[in-house]
């Protein structure tokens, strides 16, 4: 008897996961099958295999939708904010891990608040404008630095606090400077949070659409998640073109996410749990 | 050895320049601005002490209603995508599951893709004449159900909150699943010697010793779900009317008419709730630990 009810609870269960994961995946598999359909046959979405396969969506979509240049603008900003974070927070993480005392300790407790606290991006544009950054690539570029360092300094002070202090005693024995100790003997051990910084900083700029929203007027140097958006306006009755649109916008972040899976999952899952 | 001399405060000093300049500052100049009238038509700004204040508290005025949907919507997404989350990753580190990678993968995918693209997506899908789920319930014989999600005032909060679970969910399964994983079995082997079910184990080892990372989760989803934009922004920009608006949409309203005072109001209220929330966990904290 409980055998059977064992059998039945094993069923269920796996019947339950396979739904959710449906519920999950069903919406994308329409878009892509939507996204090979004529105008007519897309206008009412369903699950059904286009009837006739038009590939010549997707370059009507890189034409119209300026994906090629925005492209580049989303890259450009995503690997230059990327670049700077690394740079800085590895820095500062090691410096304050390494003695969490005094001012370090303050800088650090100031600047993981930001993991929190609100962005004012109204009077943020008065910054921006007295430092000439607003509607400008470099200006973009820094902001997204700033605004992804507190997450990025919390996650990597807590890995430098596992590599050992003995290493630093040695090779000050040997006759290192704070300098040298720093980018020949630690920066060459901090591969792993590099690249878990590296792959998570990269796609959260790289999906936002706020900072260009706010701080790019010139259409011209949006990145490919605003442009999407701003297709989607224009287009909004030829579901099979908006449809490849979103499928070319994804497209760059389920290859990063396929890749770096490891260090995603890793990250978040370390974000939260060492808390 | 030296500490100060072996590490350099100033290492520390090139993240700390862009966050207070481009974080902090902005925060503290908002607050500043929100006591004047700046706004975009003329050039001199004049102090008018706290009335913008009273714009937002005074009286019945359509700012109460964006606080008022803030708040809804964080506590509602935040139970959601833990219980759902919870549930999930329980199921998910069952044996008897198949394919748990595959599918813990799929459920996760949503939480790299972009607020804007997943607001497109259901904006799709949930178009009341050509989306798909009106047509698949029309398929499947069940029309009456099928409704105009994202313009009729009564369900569209709740459709922008379900597709914000929809998306978020995936992340708090996999920081719970790491959470189980951490879990010693010794725990369970001695429970189930001892005759308990799954249920009472569940309730004595797995939820006890996962609280840190509960709580974690929830003041990630908490501070998520008051400075919630872009999901908001791409489903209905807060509307029909002012049905959706939260916070943060309002300040983006208000930036773009021009009432940059208003809109740092607004910010400036944001900032103070937050601040207020992160003093009141991190006392409770170091109550728990002491």
């Amino acid at each position: 008897m409980s055998k059977i009810s064992k059998t039945i609870g094993h069923i269920a269960g796996n019947i339950i996961s396979l739904f959710i994961s449906l519920i999950v995946l069903i919406p994308l598999v329409v878009l892509l099958l939507n996204s090979f359909k004529t105008s007519a046959e897309a206008d009412k979405m369903t699950l059904s295999l286009p009837t006739e396969w038009v590939f010549e969506n997707y370059s009507t979509v890189i034409e119209q939708g300026k994906l090629v240049s925005s492209f580049f603008n989303g890259l450009l900003y995503a690997t230059g904010s990327v670049v700077i974070i690394v740079i800085v927070v590895s820095l500062a993480a090691f410096v304050i891990s390494r003695n969490m005392k005094g001012i370090n300790r303050f800088l650090y407790y100031f600047i993981i608040s930001g993991i929190a606290m609100p962005i004012n991006n109204v009077s943020l544009m008065k910054v921006m404008q007295a430092f000439h950054l607003i509607n400008t690539r470099g200006g973009i570029i820094l902001l997204y630095a700033a605004i992804n360092i507190p997450l990025s300094l919390f996650l990597a002070y807590g890995f430098i606090d596992t590599i050992p202090r003995e290493i630093d005693e040695a090779a000050v024995i040997d006759g290192c400077t704070p300098w040298q100790l720093f980018t020949q003997v630690i920066a060459p051990l901090l591969k792993p949070i590099v690249s878990t910084l590296f792959v998570l900083d990269f796609m959260a700029i790289w999906n936002d659409f706020t900072m260009p929203l706010y701080y790019l007027n010139n259409s011209q140097k949006w990145p490919m998640t605003l442009a999407v958006y701003n297709f989607f306006g224009a287009f909004q009755n030829s579901w099979n073109l908006v449809a490849a649109d979103i499928m070319l916008t994804l497209l760059p972040v389920l290859i990063v996410f396929v890749l770096g899976q490891k260090y995603i999952v890793g990250g978040v899952a370390a974000g939260s749990v060492k808390g | 050895m030296n500490r100060k001399k072996l590490y350099p405060w100033y290492f520390a000093s090139g993240a700390a320049v862009l966050f207070f300049l481009l974080c902090f500052l902005p925060g503290i100049i908002g607050i500043a601005y929100s006591f004047t009238d700046w706004n975009n038509f003329t050039n001199d700004i004049r102090f008018v002490g706290l009335d913008n204040y009273k714009r937002i508290f005074e009286g019945n005025s359509e700012y109460l209603l964006y606080i008022k949907n803030t708040l809804v919507f964080t506590v509602v997404t935040t139970i959601a995508k833990t219980v759902v989350g919870l549930a999930l990753a329980l199921l998910l580190t069952r044996p008897f599951i198949k394919m748990k990678n595959f599918q813990r993968m799929i459920i996760f995918s949503p939480q790299v893709m972009s607020y804007l693209v997943v607001g497109l997506v259901f904006k799709s899908m949930l178009h009341p004449t050509t989306g798909f789920l009106n047509n698949f319930l029309q398929d499947i014989g069940l029309g009456a159900l099928a409704k105009n999600w994202l313009t009729d005032l009564n369900i569209v909060f709740p459709t922008v909150m379900t597709v914000d679970t929809w998306k978020g969910m995936g992340y708090i399964m996999v920081v719970v699943i790491a959470g189980i994983m951490s879990i010693a079995p010794e725990y369970y082997e001695a429970a189930s010697i001892d005759g308990a079910n799954f249920f009472q184990q569940l309730k004595s080892i797995t939820i006890p010793l996962l609280k840190p990372v509960l709580v974690n989760a929830t003041v990630l989803n908490v501070t998520y779900g008051l400075r919630v934009f872009d999901m908001v922004y791409s489903l209905t920009n807060g509307g029909p009317g002012n049905a959706t608006g939260v916070i943060n949409t309002a300040v983006y309203k208000e930036f773009s008419k021009g009432d940059l005072a208003m809109g740092t109001t607004l910010s400036s209220v944001l900032f103070f709730v937050v601040l207020a929330l992160l003093y009141f966990i991190i006392k409770s904290m170091e109550d728990t630990e002491v």
